[in-house]
């Protein structure tokens, strides 16, 4: 289902943290949302969840604004795995975790049918912790619970994913798996990504938050130029795709002083060394 | 529960109690030969054992809940201020209300009207920006409870010897007034607000994944939690009005049936129920027979009881870490 995010201004405590915000994911996109901390990512993706109201402006998810929707009726369209971690969840196994993500297609007198055991095994095996399916989801290691709490996301057969840093702590191989896994659903997802690398690889759009504006937008390539990974992260570099397919972000050694900027792409830098440090 | 009330300052054989009991449901055989027999059995054990367990089901139920509310495994009646409300209301008419022939329905009335007010207060100092925040919850809850406490002990120092007496005995809860005719209420009450928990343990379950997740799962996180808030006030308030504050339960039972079969809300809810009930109904009948014919307070004996217990099974349990 296609995501449309249409001039967001969200404002909290009457500061505002989200200004004029627009951004679309076509059905199967996956869109990465970068920027630096405090730049309104998760405030972002919290409107898209429907945890936040915004002030002024529109998300749809398909043809229907999410605020127009029931919770549990935008909680079948679109599902999350967010940094809470969990919450307390001591003494709830896995497999009751992952159920958890059927509870948007209960009410109060709903019982779990053939059809919620079916997508909670359908989940479970896909993000492949079968192994784990009695294990008390506390005893997991952060790896394993980042793929219990994806697990619980489809389990809920959503249209739409909504990922808050679902590879932090975790270690290189293990990112790669889950990246690829996301992939193979098909999924619209919408990534908040703090990895720069990880967002290349995973996403075929970019957009760039900076102090609650989108900056840049687009094709990953046309997104990480060096001007805007100098005025957004305060690093030199430079993004190219390398002869194995792979989009590779090439740091300098040292970061931007306060106040310096660098020019878009100056002449001397296309030639394929880094830029230099100086 | 037959041999609940079977046993006590005359015990009382357990055929004839089966016979008794039998008789009195289901109009079943002949009435006792002995009267007095019928009598205790009928009009005294019975119904002081149907309220414990009607009692202890409650405590449990609206503890567990509490915990799942506010996020805080410690959280019990108690610590969200319920009891001290009901306890102030209590105190107030015993020591300042009117004929004794007023007190036995004064007293119950004023305490589930004060469990309610400090229901009333958590829910609304809880609050911020329009959403009730766990943490707010439980410190509104724990402020709200010392000011009751501070009331009560102030209206106690007013009290005579006598009055105090009364005021002790209802502070530490018993279930010895047990009469048919409260019965009814408090056991409705038990009943459909445990149904009607257990019919939210789906979302129970998701408020567990923390606020956010459980927004992103289909749950209106707060309406949700207003709800529960104001079932498990009442809850707590009829039990406590018929029963005093009796402390612990709620706290230990959950956290017992969540060690052996695991939180998920659709079971924790009506085994906790089901313990619950057990469980008072043998601290009762311990707190009739360890000093015969005297009687031990429960709210004494479910902490002396309970404390070691837990805490030895905190101890076993690694999970809890």
């Amino acid at each position: 289902m296609k995501l449309t995010v249409d001039r967001l201004h969200v404002t909290l405590d009457r500061n505002p943290i989200l200004r004029d915000v627009s951004l679309q994911a076509r059905k199967g996109d996956i869109v990465g949302l970068v920027g630096p901390n405090g730049s309104g990512k998760s405030t972002l993706l919290r409107t898209v969840y429907r945890s936040l109201r915004p002030a002024d402006g529109v998300v749809r998810v398909g043809e229907d604004d999410v605020w127009a929707l029931s919770p549990r009726t935008a909680a079948r369209r679109t599902a999350a795995v967010l940094q809470d971690g969990g919450g307390n969840t001591t003494g709830l196994t896995v497999t009751e975790i992952v159920a958890l993500g059927r509870a948007p297609h209960h009410g109060l007198l709903g019982r779990d049918g053939a059809e919620d055991h079916r997508a909670v095994a359908d989940a479970v095996d896909r993000c492949g912790v079968r192994a784990l399916a009695d294990r008390d989801y506390a005893s997991l290691s952060g790896g394993e619970r980042q793929r219990v709490l994806l697990a619980r996301a489809l389990a809920q057969s959503p249209q739409l994913l909504v990922l808050d840093e679902l590879t932090n702590h975790l270690d290189i191989r293990a990112r790669f798996e889950l990246l690829d896994l996301i992939r193979t659903t098909g999924i619209t997802t919408l990534a908040v990504l703090h990895d720069l690398d990880l967002a290349a690889r995973l996403c075929d759009h970019l957009v760039v938050l900076h102090e609650g504006t989108v900056v840049a937008a687009g094709p990953v390539l046309d997104v990480l130029i060096p001007r805007i990974l100098g005025d957004v992260f305060g690093v030199r570099a430079r993004t190219e795709r390398h002869a194995d397919g792979v989009i590779r972000i090439t740091y300098a050694a040292d970061a931007l002083a306060d106040g310096e900027t660098t020019a878009d792409g100056p002449p001397e830098h296309r030639d394929g060394r880094p830029p230099t440090g100086t | 529960m037959m041999v609940g009330i079977s046993i006590g300052a005359v015990n009382v054989p357990l055929g004839d109690v089966w016979r008794i009991v039998l008789h009195h449901v289901t109009g079943a055989g002949e009435a006792h030969s002995d009267p007095a027999l019928d009598q205790i059995v009928w009009n005294f054990r019975t119904p002081r054992v149907v309220l414990a367990a009607v009692v202890g089901a409650g405590l449990g139920v609206s503890g567990a809940v509490l915990q799942t509310v506010v996020s805080n495994p410690l959280a019990d009646p108690i610590v969200l201020g319920f009891s001290y409300g009901a306890t102030l209301g209590a105190v107030l008419v015993i020591t300042l209300g009117g004929g004794a022939a007023l007190a036995g329905l004064g007293v119950s009335a004023a305490a589930f009207l004060g469990a309610i007010a400090a229901g009333v207060l958590v829910f609304a100092l809880g609050q911020r920006r329009g959403r009730l925040a766990p943490t707010r919850l439980v410190l509104a809850g724990v402020a709200v409870g010392y000011v009751f406490l501070s009331a009560t002990s102030y209206v106690q120092l007013q009290a005579t010897p006598a009055e105090l007496r009364t005021v002790m005995f209802w502070m530490l809860g018993s279930v010895t007034g047990a009469q048919w005719s409260q019965l009814p209420t408090v056991t409705a009450v038990v009943l459909v607000t445990t149904t009607l928990l257990t019919l939210f343990g789906r979302r129970l379950n998701a408020l567990l994944a923390g606020d956010e997740s459980a927004t992103a799962l289909g749950v209106d996180v707060n309406r949700l939690r207003a709800v529960l808030l104001v079932l498990t006030a009442l809850l707590t308030g009829t039990v406590i009005a018929v029963a005093g504050s009796i402390g612990f339960v709620g706290l230990m039972i959950p956290h017992l049936v969540r060690l052996t079969t695991g939180a998920d809300h659709r079971r924790l809810l009506p085994l906790t129920a089901l313990l619950g009930a057990v469980y008072l109904v043998l601290v009762d009948l311990l707190s009739r027979t360890l000093n015969r014919p005297n009687e031990i307070p429960l709210g004494i004996l479910t902490a002396l009881l309970g404390a070691p217990f837990f805490l030895w099974l905190l101890r076993r349990n690694k999970g809890l870490d």
